[in-house]
């Protein structure tokens, strides 16, 4: 067996990290949620904290929680983190760490015609920062200073992973749950529907226009320990990495790069590669062009 | 050089922040709400 192409690797990391914040499969059969002491901590990614598996808490969750807690406390524990996630990691956790991006990529796999990155998409993907700001932040803490009522309302009104995660798994397998569905059920199922049939047309519909989180990740993007970077002594400034990327990015590395790094291997001057990271093997068709130079 | 230096203060503003949360219980906070069922999250509530 040959070595495993990039795309496969992150792939395979992208599944893996699926299934370790989803570890706790026992509860899928049972229709329950895990209630071990890991809950208090965060993943990473998207990943609803009411999924039957989930070991550990949604980071989107936790700061909407904790907002609403906000009058008498400030959310130190949550934005630590988010900044610790995004000064390290940046929107790497996007490409590589996310289970409902893996799910959109698994999507648009799905031999449909494709909407290709435009003008639209890029104004749409500003859409995302206003849905953070509002359905994040000044929602709940609205509610937290005028009424104390809780009300995380990304999750409660939108979230797709919740309803995919933690809705259809939890109404299915719990028949009081079943009866107690009603019409913010039936809206969430709605937004989840449009979502997924949206991903199977647009790359990543829900990252690049609706994701507050990435909206967050996506601030730390010119100053992460990791990631992509471009060789500005190598580069020509040809586009064809901007030109290959499903993102509507305008550079590689910018605000809407998920860090997936396929770019690599369309740069024809190997101007692209990982920060912090021994530089690794000429990407697969510059080694071949050299082997066609040596003839 | 200002990079590194925003770097730098950045995470330590995100570790002062996070000992700050354990302090003031936000592990425990957290681990609560994570432990229930969200209602609103899957759509009941």
């Amino acid at each position: 067996m040959g070595r495993l192409s990039f795309p496969t690797k992150r792939k395979l990391i992208q599944l893996a990290s699926a299934l370790i914040y989803n570890a706790n499969l026992k509860g899928f059969g049972k229709g329950s949620i895990y209630q071990g002491k890991a809950k208090g901590l965060c993943v990473p990614g998207l990943n609803c904290y009411s999924c039957p598996g989930a070991i550990a808490a949604c980071p989107l969750g936790t700061l909407q929680n904790a907002l609403n807690n906000a009058p008498s406390r400030f959310p130190f524990y949550i934005l630590g983190f988010l900044i610790l996630a995004g000064l390290f990691l940046g929107r790497l956790i996007c490409g590589f760490l996310c289970p409902f991006g893996l799910i959109q990529e698994l999507l648009h796999k799905i031999p449909l015609p494709k909407i290709k990155k435009n003008k639209i998409t890029h104004i749409l993907s500003y859409l995302k920062y206003i849905i953070g700001v509002l359905f994040v932040i000044y929602i709940p803490l609205y509610f937290a200073f005028t009424s104390g009522y809780p009300l995380p309302a990304f999750c409660k009104y939108i979230c797709p992973a919740g309803t995919l995660e933690g809705g259809l798994t939890l109404v299915i397998a719990n028949p009081s749950l079943r009866s107690a569905a009603g019409f913010l059920f039936s809206w969430k199922v709605l937004v989840l529907i449009f979502i997924i049939g949206s991903a199977c047309f647009i790359y990543r519909s829900f990252c690049r226009f609706l994701c507050p989180l990435g909206a967050i990740y996506s601030l730390f993007a010119k100053i992460s320990i990791f990631g992509i970077t471009v060789d500005e002594n190598k580069c020509t400034h040809c586009g064809q990495c901007v030109r290959h990327c499903l993102m509507d990015i305008k550079t590689v590395g910018d605000k809407e790069c998920i860090q997936c790094g396929s770019c690599r291997n369309v740069c024809s001057f190997d101007a692209i590669h990982w920060k912090h990271i021994r530089r690794e093997r000429k990407p697969q068709h510059l080694k071949q062009e050299r082997k066609y130079n040596e003839k | 050089m200002k990079k590194n230096i925003g770097r730098i203060v950045l995470s330590l503003i995100a570790v002062v922040f996070l000992c700050a949360g354990v302090i003031q219980g936000d592990l425990h906070t957290t681990w609560l709400k994570a432990i229930r069922i969200c209602l609103e999250c899957i759509g009941i509530g």
